[in-house]
């Protein structure tokens, strides 16, 4: 995603018959992403960042990096952050949020980290109706720690400590984590998106942008869930690795929104207006 | 403003005096309030019930933030994030909860962000039961949890030190960029003592802006909190001005209280609710003759050696008596100081149960009698003569 060094050369130097149509982000730092070649982590950190830049919040923003292969998340945003303990984010962002309720909180979180170590905090700070952002980064493995097991895995997938594949009787479901959430009264906006091609990508924009408006217009909880690949984990190619996060995993997690109080209220504003115009035809 | 601190007290009576009977619990939350407490997070467990509910039902007054968190694991973390956002925040727990905190505090302590926590001890290991213990000592003042640290850990023996502690844990945690710990016991947390107010004014807290989060960034470099290094030549210096840093605390902030120990000839050394106890038995012993003295530190750490030290290389003084609520845990810290100096003594309550006068006092005839006494005498390894 970065522009390179050449390319960065001609614009500088560059006379008015140039114009700059892609740019890093300013939430971005200038530190090169250390994510392995192939992996989703750089595009949605640059959504993100890109969203941030348009919605002129940079300024205010402060994030919580979790631990997992976005352990150093940190290093490449641009504003106020604080590295958290495993699972522990959505704790830390309400202790800031609740001190400094007009910053706008962004979580940065894998799954090993919000929904297994972390399940509590994430259900209660959800349930509570923390204004944070929640980027739920699902790959259904743990790539840090060298491809285990995650509460995501899919049945049949082979893990480091799924080695026969993901067994039910042995260890359980994937677990869904926008379809548990959902139903919290505290949760604005809950939706799950891909990475796997630019259609998907754009959809996730718009999610991610949904999930900050929930915060700044003080609607309650907003987290995006995006499917996510690990070719390394998942001993694959970058290609493959993207093809089964739209063939397989998709199946598993069902793309969509699953909690939206935008549309919810647009349906209601609809509903009453056209009651009041039926009521004026009668 | 005296006027304005007792109407801030929700006793509902309208005492115009700065002096409040009232718990040892709620004082220590009274004390928090005034020193400027702004956010307190934490979650139910006897016998420290008093706390929550007193900040819940308080805090908002003061514009400050209650949530009762889902855990205990929750709690200290979101008082991290308070603390980070440059709130002075505080938890408490009781003994099972405080091992769940452990995590926080020791993220909290490597990020060099201030914090307080109160610790209303029970009995344990386990679930153990909810009567008064000192079980926690070790893990009050060895850090608690992983890697390299301590909390500044204050021992307060009465309802007014509860508050005057967390008052002042607030200003040394400040000071030191470091979680403060008031290590407390189930009898201090639940008696009910006047307290008086007076030296504890309502003060602002310190502004943080130069260091804390918050959404005041335009024109200045980003604030980052973190506790990873990855390479060692990185976390090295860390390490080293933390160690300095420590080192700076231990010469600084040792507290410490002593009640007729110039003539004594033996020295009691407690803390908490059974250094109440210990101040009877040296008024009874000294009716009878015996010249005891009571030696009680404030600070559990840094831990008052020098004092110590001092009082086992007086000539008068002919042994030490140790009386702890648990199976033996400040006494290793009073050998470390005394050394072979002179006979160390341990007797000790445990399971819940606490002392009584005369449970100290016969030990004490029996040690005048042989400063030496093998029942009492303490072996920090029981094959060594």
């Amino acid at each position: 995603m970065e522009t390179s060094t050449e390319k960065k050369t001609i614009f500088s130097i560059g006379t008015n018959d140039h114009e700059l149509v892609f740019d890093r982000p300013k939430a971005l730092s200038e530190k090169r992403f250390t994510y392995c070649p192939g992996c989703n982590h750089g595009t949605v950190h640059r959504l993100i960042a890109e969203v941030i830049d348009e919605l002129g919040i940079k300024n205010r923003c402060i994030g919580l990096a979790s631990v997992g292969c976005s352990v150093f998340s940190y290093e490449f945003f641009d504003f106020d952050f604080i590295s958290c303990a495993h699972g522990r984010a959505l704790a830390v962002g309400t202790g800031i949020k609740r001190i400094h309720p007009n910053a706008v909180l962004i979580s940065y979180q894998g799954d090993g980290d919000l929904a297994a170590i972390g399940t509590a905090e994430t259900i209660h700070a959800a349930n509570r109706g923390e204004r944070l952002t929640v980027i739920f980064i699902n790959n259904a493995i743990y790539g840090m720690t060298g491809g285990q097991m995650a509460p995501t895995t899919l049945l049949g997938q082979v893990t480091t400590t799924t080695p026969e594949g993901r067994i039910p009787e042995r260890i359980g479901w994937p677990i869904k984590v926008c379809e548990m959430i959902a139903p919290l009264s505290g949760v604005a906006f809950c939706a799950r998106t891909s990475c796997h091609d630019s259609k998907n990508i754009l959809k996730t924009k718009a999610a991610i942008r949904k999930a900050f408006r929930a915060q700044l217009e003080d609607k309650g909880f907003g987290l995006v869930e995006i499917l996510s690949n690990c070719n390394v984990g998942w001993k694959m190619t970058p290609q493959d690795a993207v093809a089964w996060v739209g063939t397989e995993m998709v199946k598993e997690f069902p793309l969509g929104t699953y909690k939206d109080v935008f549309a919810d209220e647009k349906e209601a504003i609809r509903a009453s207006a056209k009651e009041a115009a039926e009521k004026s035809t009668q | 403003m005296a006027i304005l601190t007792t109407e801030r007290i929700n006793l509902g009576k309208g005492e115009k005096s700065e002096r409040i009977f009232m718990k040892g619990n709620e004082a220590a939350c009274e004390g928090a309030l005034r020193a400027g407490c702004k956010f307190f997070a934490g979650y139910p467990i006897t016998p420290q019930n008093e706390i929550p509910e007193y900040m819940s039902a308080n805090i908002w007054k003061w514009g400050g933030v209650f949530i009762q968190s889902e855990s205990e694991v929750v709690a200290i973390n979101m008082v991290m994030g308070a603390s980070a956002a440059g709130a002075r925040a505080m938890t408490s727990s009781s003994s099972p909860g405080i091992s769940l905190k452990q995590e926080g505090i020791s993220y909290i302590a490597m990020s060099e962000l201030p914090c307080v926590i109160i610790n209303v001890v029970r009995c344990g290991p386990g679930l153990g039961n909810i009567a008064p213990h000192q079980g926690d000592y070790f893990q009050g003042t060895r850090g608690g949890g992983h890697g390299d640290y301590r909390t500044i850990t204050l021992a307060p023996n009465s309802v007014h030190e509860m508050a005057l502690f967390t008052y002042l844990a607030f200003d040394l945690s400040d000071k030191w960029r470091n979680p403060a710990l008031i290590l407390t016991d189930g009898t201090i947390g639940q008696m009910m003592e006047p307290v008086d107010f007076s030296e504890m004014p309502i003060i602002e807290p310190p502004d943080k802006s130069e260091w804390c989060l918050n959404p005041y960034q335009e024109g200045r470099d980003r604030h980052l909190i973190s506790t990873i290094y990855l390479l060692g030549e990185d976390m090295a210096p860390i390490h080293e001005r933390l160690i300095k840093k420590y080192e700076r605390l231990k010469s600084e902030e040792v507290r410490y209280s002593e009640y007729i120990t110039e003539d004594a000839e033996l020295i009691i050394i407690s803390i908490g609710s059974p250094s109440r106890v210990a101040r009877s038995a040296v008024k009874l012993a000294r009716a009878d003759g015996l010249k005891v003295g009571l030696f009680r530190p404030i600070t559990v750490w840094p831990f008052p050696y020098k004092e110590i030290r001092e009082i086992s290389q007086r000539d008068n003084v002919k042994a030490i008596l140790v009386a702890e609520m648990n199976w033996g845990q400040m006494v290793e810290d009073v050998i470390l100081a005394v050394g072979d100096r002179k006979p160390v003594h341990f007797i000790s309550k445990h399971g819940g149960l606490t002392f009584t006068p005369e449970d100290m006092l016969e030990p004490i005839y029996k040690i005048f009698a042989n400063p030496n006494c093998p029942d009492t005498l303490f072996r920090i390894d029981p094959r060594i003569e």
